[in-house]
């Protein structure tokens, strides 16, 4: 058998390394530029940013808030002052408007934390999973709010890993650690992207704000595609890519719909054929359908390359 | 019909549903039963001025820690995991760093959530908790000595905290000083239990479940009501009557024993034995 090389090589042997990491790159400064306004107060004494990703006031006059915790705190029958819906409001805006789990490739930590263990899974090779199902997060999710309204508190919030790495980077981990290394282990060992992928209850809540998203990525040049695979070794929720990039027959346009994609732009940074763009949900037409039993293609036919079946 | 039941997909799909439903509903379990433990408030734990009751709180504070933030004294953190508190809430610990008690609550104006209530204006009507003298035996005012010092640093100094003067029994001619708490005026900021001398504080800051006892709904004290009602609820009080020898009377509203002034004063004759026979002479 051929040695598979790793995803993105060939993009990185055409591009260069800094092009082939484009995206990568402005995410991890993102994430990190985000975490460093929160801690340039408590370090520095420069208040830019006070609070946490929960809920903070930027200059002492933007108010933002997690709507989901503060969905929690509704369900937990506490009614909000206006500092925190107003928050809520905005951020409900924003993702609405930009596709829900942005918030999850370019804002969240825990991207850092579970792209580390891929990362080592990868590298130490641990194939095989538990058969966790993508909707999982949703069970979580419903799971959550029906302990908030059944407890009357934020019961999720005593363990949710995700508002405990944010929080315990600004304020203080204690023991949140633990939970934290729990995702990390979960990712190496138990399945492929098994917390953001499959189980996180945030992640879920915000791609339900993502289903009519603006930014979306395309698969323009999907005619390019030479089944190298690189784009669904590096996605972290492989299921999205494939109708965008390979329904072209079915009349499927180009647009990755899913509001489970995170708008990563991995896909984008490893491809070396250029396939995918960043770009807006519209113009979604499929312009590029080949006819059934045109000529045959060099190529398999897109829903049955082999490397698909792989995936499975 | 049997290829119904067997259907493997439809199968597959039952137990995938299943298991997920059941793992998610194990793990849901796990949490709620959690975060029932998680609402006992350690008793050293104190909520920042204005938090609403403890199981409403947990429910609406959203853990943003922007009071934290706020706290210009660095009173308050937040809660992490292990310590005891429900995660991601705010709390101080009095011997720590106390409550500075300021005028503009910013704390409570930092809440996006209202879980620490806005309504909240004046710091005095704050009640984080209430300072008990826990230790009688330590307390080193209770020994007869003059330490004062919880008496002294109490923002609202002679009121929350009195010195009650008693008899001191020990040395059976000078007073003690006993540090009395009034729930009337105690914040429960906790600067005395701060400022206590001892190695570990004699008096300490409670929440109120454990500092207070609450009479049952229908007790009444018996004074208060005769009081409020303007006279005894029960029966016409019967005017207590004293023996007195002539020319004394008692007055019931305070005066005490009053010697009238009227003739002789004296109660007694001259005649010791007309004194024998008073009350003799009307009869036959």
């Amino acid at each position: 058998m051929k040695r598979r090389q790793r995803p993105g090589a060939q993009a990185v042997a055409e591009r260069g390394w800094l092009s082939a990491h484009k995206w990568l790159l402005a995410r991890r400064f993102s994430q990190l530029a985000i975490l460093a306004l929160f801690l340039a107060g408590p370090w520095f004494g420069i208040w830019i940013v006070k609070g946490n990703l929960v809920s903070s006031v930027t200059l002492d006059v933007l108010p933002l808030t997690d709507p989901y915790v503060l969905l929690q705190s509704l369900l937990a029958r506490h009614a909000p002052e206006a500092a925190a819906v107003t928050g809520a409001l905005i951020v409900l805006a924003f993702y609405l408007l930009v596709s829900g789990r942005t918030y999850c490739a370019w804002v969240c930590p825990v991207n850092i934390v579970t792209d580390s263990a891929h990362w080592l899974r990868e590298r130490l090779n641990i194939t095989g999973a538990s058969r966790l199902s993508r909707n999982t997060r949703y069970w979580l999710l419903g799971a959550t709010l029906l302990l908030a309204l059944i407890t009357g508190t934020l019961a999720w919030e005593l363990v949710n890993p995700v508002t405990m790495l944010q929080r315990g980077l600004i304020f203080g981990m204690g023991l949140g650690w633990t939970l934290v290394l729990a995702v990390f282990l979960l990712d190496l060992l138990v399945a492929r992207r098994a917390w953001c992928g499959h189980l996180c209850p945030v992640g879920a809540f915000y791609s339900l704000l993502g289903t009519h998203g603006l930014v979306r990525v395309r698969a323009d040049n999907r005619r390019q595609c030479d089944d190298c695979m690189d784009c669904f070794m590096v996605c972290p929720e492989q299921q999205v890519i494939r109708p965008a990039l390979k329904g072209a027959d079915k009349g499927i346009g180009p647009v990755i719909t899913s509001p489970n994609c995170t708008n990563c732009g991995r896909c984008i940074d490893v491809c070396a054929k250029q396939v995918f763009t960043f770009g807006g949900r519209f113009n979604n037409r499929c312009t590029d359908s080949t006819q059934p039993g045109a000529p045959a293609d060099a190529r398999a036919p897109a829903n049955h390359s082999p490397g698909m079946e792989v995936l499975r | 019909m049997s290829d119904t039941t067997t259907n493997p997909a439809r199968r597959r799909f039952l137990v995938d549903a299943a298991r997920t439903a059941s793992g998610v509903a194990l793990l849901g379990l796990g949490v709620g039963l959690y975060s029932r433990q998680a609402a006992s408030l350690p008793s050293q734990a104190i909520r920042p001025p204005g938090a609403l009751a403890e199981d409403s709180f947990t429910g609406a504070c959203i853990r943003c820690g922007l009071c934290v933030r706020d706290c210009p004294y660095d009173t308050l953190s937040l809660a992490t995991l292990g310590d005891g508190v429900a995660t991601g809430t705010p709390y101080f610990v009095a011997r720590d760093v106390p409550c500075e008690m300021c005028e503009d609550i910013p704390c409570v104006k930092a809440c996006p959530t209202g879980a620490l209530d806005p309504a909240l204006t004046d710091i005095d009507d704050a009640r984080m908790g209430l300072a008990v003298l826990i230790d009688e035996e330590n307390c080193l005012n209770f020994q007869g000595l003059r330490c004062d010092v919880c008496y002294r640093i109490c923002p609202s100094i002679n009121k929350a905290i009195t010195l009650e003067r008693q008899h001191n029994e020990r040395s059976g001619k000078h007073a003690v000083f006993i540090p009395t708490v009034h729930s009337s005026d105690c914040t429960g900021c906790g600067k005395c239990e701060k400022a206590c001398v001892l190695e570990e504080a004699a008096i300490k800051v409670l929440p109120m479940h454990l500092a207070k006892g609450e009479l049952g709904g229908h007790y009444r004290w018996g004074w208060k009501e005769k009081q409020k009602a303007g006279g005894s609820l029960v029966a016409p009080d019967q005017q207590h009557q004293y023996n007195l020898p002539q020319g004394q009377r008692y007055d019931y509203e305070g005066d005490g024993l009053i010697f009238e002034q009227d003739g002789g004063a004296v109660p007694f004759d001259e005649d010791p034995l007309s004194t024998l026979n008073k009350g003799l002479e009307a009869q036959p």
